[in-house]
């Protein structure tokens, strides 16, 4: 691991050599390893090690950018002198203030050695554990397991300066018969706490039930929606109007609903980085420390999230929720928290009298962003269940359905959630029991 | 250079690799993007590093690293066989390559306009212009012009005795509005959506999109949407313009034709292909006019290339002829399955990833039809123009497909617009519904430059040559 001292050595190289009004520095380090398999034998075996630093300088109102990973005094400067003179040779921007001040940051311990020095023989040994499990049902494992770490840090010239690392261990599985399939995953800090065997065995039980599925003919059904296929729907949805940006251009499904009632009563969604749920850095990508943002409560709209760019439009305070400048997208959240509920998996199955359980989706995507209209795929394990019970595995289907609607028809939320790494971040999710589901379309396995 | 490739493939020989390759990556990038009269990005950055890619004990092993330095190059090479033996205690067979003769050679893409060496402020002028149009159009809520240029030199040695330097430069641009009246938004893009349009070339390219002329045209068409009527629920004859079909080439033919997605390697994450290993040469994929080929060497096309990431030389070959399926792309590790040789689709993502099958430019032929005639000949249909959004399943068979802007077609005429259309089906009913394809007039590549596989995620990009094409009794406006 690079040293925290050598990171900020090399920001401040940046800082003290910009001449610009005011200057930040990100800085990227990041080793990840990653063991992929399939057809039960590992067939891509991968590691990098990288360090990035970009820098915007501010002149005036004008503000330039650069990057590079030579990190060599000289490439500093000159990626510092690229970006000062880019600021200085574009038009203002009146609604620039400022870089923002520093905070005080409360940082969270989130590195575990045995995870950094994880090693390719380790990762092969835990696959192995795995395919144990699957293989004598002449079942196939595909997937991969990755570990590794990032260490991220910001260092502005009004005093921001944070640095913190984040160990990570990953592993996914998709479990196959000739017919069916299934998902298994879990992400933790200290690669110890992933309990493989726990995973292989659940991801069996749903590959042995899902096989020789049926075709079901496509309409509204009552659907139960596991943490995947839930933490799917809510990351578009903060994508589409979670965020300062999308509310302030008018295109969040947000705008004018505030203190309005339009999700479900039993649905609060927040993002919080200190949940001890979650895993994510503690400030953003300007150094502001990540506070509580309370999106959705009791299905009211309450707010969005900000970065200082967006916040000062509106005279308030950056929530810390900065992408790294610039992008297009604005602040958005990382960690997203869904409230529990008092009910189970067992309890929804056992109250529908004719429903859809879903295991997970596949390649969702946003066709209008404010109407929140998603379509996709179910996948790895798509079930009927009728009379309380699960009836038969059913082939895939395709659904196209609004978001906030359907989180406006929640019956029943599980009091168990689950850490899922979806489009945005870590999100920690329920089952969700929705009454109407729109299934548009179906596949033909 | 030269030393220190040479050094990585006998450190990796030493320590008991019987293949390897080294890729040492220089990449320059600048963005620049204007929005609703603000610079919104202006930014460059320059990435370099190196990948060491192995066989030991018959399995695959990679390591890299962004310090390009002899100490750091030993390390590398040594874990990356060490990663390799690691691969081999779950290993079914020995990994074999298709054979390939070692090239010594140089390919760099022809450039009339160095982009990076136009001014900032000239860059930002033609952007604005675009944008200000946009702006100035009454109605539009968001206006927005963007361009991207990158520069990617690139060195390939291999233990086999290839030493390959490329240098390829990318140019693009996009000019984009949004117009939102309640929770109605509607977008309209040019020359296309997500982007825009990317080619290798050089600002010649950017200049000749000619975003300011057709800026006003899209931004007013955004406008217009919000009044236009809801696109019609049922099923139509549909003609599709050439850069939706591009998109749609993409997804439902490009994807499923990639050898290592049959073979089960993706199957956990992308996917995996309803085109199984049987029905090569024999499933009727289309219409017997459709004709589908790869071609790595189409001048200008974002997806050519001198040699693909394991030194196979650019290639053009049939993918679907007379609508039948004759080829899939292949890299040098799945190609002896088929009992043949790469055809040259192994590309990786940076220094830091390794080759997997990609496309390079995938390209439906042009017909013998015209966009004009082929409307001329439909009583009661749609056309659908510019994606906004795209879903397919994890075997590539169920499609839906968003596209911005949509008009009717009564009684061989373009009628009113309509907003909101979106189309699905299932990949080779689709195909073989396809009747008439406009001819060489209409077709042109389009780049698509996100093209996202494997794990870690690698993004591509690619090109698809396409013209307007009719397909019958599409099903449209899906869960309106
Ligand atoms: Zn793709």
């Amino acid at each position: 691991m690079i040293d925290k001292s050598r990171i900020e050595e090399a920001m401040q190289t940046a800082i003290d050599h910009s001449t610009a009004d005011q200057t930040e520095v990100l800085a990227n380090n990041r080793s990840m390893a990653l063991t992929r398999f399939s057809n039960n034998y590992i067939h891509q075996n991968v590691a990098e090690t990288n360090m990035s630093l970009s820098v915007r300088a501010v002149i005036d109102k004008k503000q330039g950018y650069a990057s590079t990973n030579r990190l060599d005094k000289d490439s500093i400067k000159e990626m510092v002198d690229k970006a000062i003179e880019i600021a200085e040779h574009r038009p203002p921007d009146p609604d620039f203030i400022s870089l923002p001040k520093p905070r005080p940051i409360v940082q969270r311990d989130m590195v575990s050695d045995t995870t950094v020095d994880y090693t390719p023989k380790q990762r092969a040994s835990a696959i192995q554990r795995l395919l144990n499990v699957v293989a004598p049902r002449n079942f196939t494992a595909a997937r991969a397991f990755s570990t590794g770490y990032t260490t991220f840090g910001v260092a502005n010239s009004l005093g921001v300066n944070a640095v913190e690392t984040i160990s990570e261990a990953d592993l996914k599985t998709v479990v196959m018969s000739p017919t069916s399939s299934a998902f298994g995953s879990a992400v933790a800090v200290d690669v110890s706490n992933i309990d493989i065997e726990k995973i292989a065995l659940e991801a069996e039980e749903t590959t042995l039930r899902g096989q020789n599925p049926v075709g079901l003919k496509p309409g509204t059904y009552t659907v139960i929606l596991s943490p995947n296929a839930v933490a799917d729907m809510v990351s578009f949805m903060a994508f589409a109007g979670f965020g300062a940006l999308s509310l302030q251009e008018g295109r969040s499904f947000m705008k004018d609903k505030f203190g309005q009632q339009i999700m479900s009563q039993n649905i609060s969604i927040w993002d919080d980085a200190y949940d001890p749920n979650t895993i994510g850095f503690t400030f953003d990508f300007e150094g502001v420390p990540k506070e509580k943002v309370v999106f959705i409560e009791n299905g009211t709209a309450k707010g969005v999230c900000y970065d200082s760019y967006t916040a000062k439009k509106e005279g308030k305070k950056s929530t810390g929720h900065a992408l790294p400048a610039p992008n297009p997208y604005g602040p958005l959240p990382l960690n997203l928290i869904m409230s529990p509920g008092d009910s189970s998996l067992e309890q929804m199955v056992k109250t529908s009298e004719r429903a859809i359980l879903v295991s997970r989706f596949h390649y969702t995507n946003l066709e209008d962003p404010i109407r929140t209209v998603l379509t996709g795929m179910t996948r790895d394990g798509t079930f009927l269940i009728e009379d309380g019970e699960i009836k038969m595995p059913v082939k895939n289907l395709r659904f196209t359905q609004s978001i906030v609607e359907a989180l406006s028809k929640v019956e029943l939320v599980s009091m168990d959630r689950e850490l899922r790494e979806g489009m945005l971040g870590a999100s920690y999710i329920p089952w969700l029991k929705i009454s109407e589901f729109n299934f548009t379309g179906a596949t033909q396995f | 250079m030269k030393d220190l490739t040479s050094l990585a493939l006998d450190v990796a020989k030493t320590y008991g690799a019987t293949y390897a390759d080294i890729r040492v990556i220089d990449e320059e990038h600048e963005s620049i993007a204007i929005k609703n009269g603000r610079v919104e990005e202006a930014t460059t950055s320059t990435n370099y590093g190196f990948g060491i890619r192995v066989i030991a004990d018959g399995s695959w092993g990679f390591a890299s690293s962004f310090l390009v330095e002899k100490a750091e190059i030993k390390r590398v090479a040594r874990l990356a066989v060490e990663i390799a033996k690691a691969s081999a205690m779950i290993k079914k067979e020995n990994v074999v390559l298709s054979p390939i003769l070692p090239v010594q050679d140089t390919y760099k893409t022809y450039v009339e306009i160095d982009p990076f060496k136009v001014s900032l402020e000239d860059k930002l002028a033609l952007l604005l212009r675009a944008e200000e149009t946009v702006r100035k159009t009454p109605g539009v809520s968001i206006s927005h012009a963007s361009m991207n240029i990158s520069r990617e030199k690139k060195v390939f040695a291999s233990l086999e005795g290839s030493y390959i330097e490329q240098e390829i430069t990318e140019s693009g641009a996009a000019v984009d509005a949004t117009a939102i009246k309640g929770s109605d938004i509607q977008e309209r893009s040019y020359p296309n959506s997500h982007g825009g349009d990317v080619a290798t070339a050089g600002f010649e390219f950017i200049q000749g999109l000619k975003l300011d002329e057709n800026a006003g045209r899209v931004a007013g068409e955004a406008v217009a949407l919000l009044s236009a009527k809801q696109c019609p629920s049922g099923e139509f004859t549909v003609i599709l313009d050439a850069s939706q079909l591009a998109l749609q080439v993409h997804e439902s033919c490009g994807h499923p034709v990639e050898l290592d997605r049959v073979l089960g390697m993706e199957a956990s994450y992308a996917g995996t292909s309803f085109l199984t290993l049987d029905k090569l040469n024999k499933f009727q994929y289309g219409s017997p006019i459709v004709n589908i080929n790869a071609d790595a060497t189409i001048p200008g096309a974002l997806g050519t290339f001198g040699y693909d990431d394991e030194g196979v030389p650019a290639q053009r070959f049939d993918i679907i002829k007379d609508g039948r399926f004759v080829g899939y792309l292949t890299n040098r590790e799945t190609a002896p399955v088929i009992g043949g040789q790469s055809n040259g689709s192994a590309r990786a993502d940076g220094w830091g990833r390794i080759p997997l099958i990609r496309m390079a430019n995938i390209n439906l032929l042009p017909g013998d039809s015209s966009l004009e005639k082929m409307i001329s000949e439909v009583k009661d249909g749609l056309y659908l123009a510019t994606n906004r959004s795209w879903s397919i399943d994890d075997k590539r068979l169920n499609f839906q497909f968003a596209t911005q802007i949509g008009w009717e077609i009564k009684n061989g005429k373009l009628g009113a617009m309509v907003k909101n259309p979106n189309y699905t089906g299932i990949t080779p009913e689709f195909w073989n519904s396809c009747d008439a394809i406009a001819g060489k007039d209409e077709w042109r590549v389009w780049g698509l430059p996100n093209c996202g596989k494997g794990e870690p995620t690698q993004l591509m990009h690619v090109a698809h040559g396409a013209a307007p094409a009719r397909f019958r009794n599409v099903k449209v406006g899906v869960g309106r």
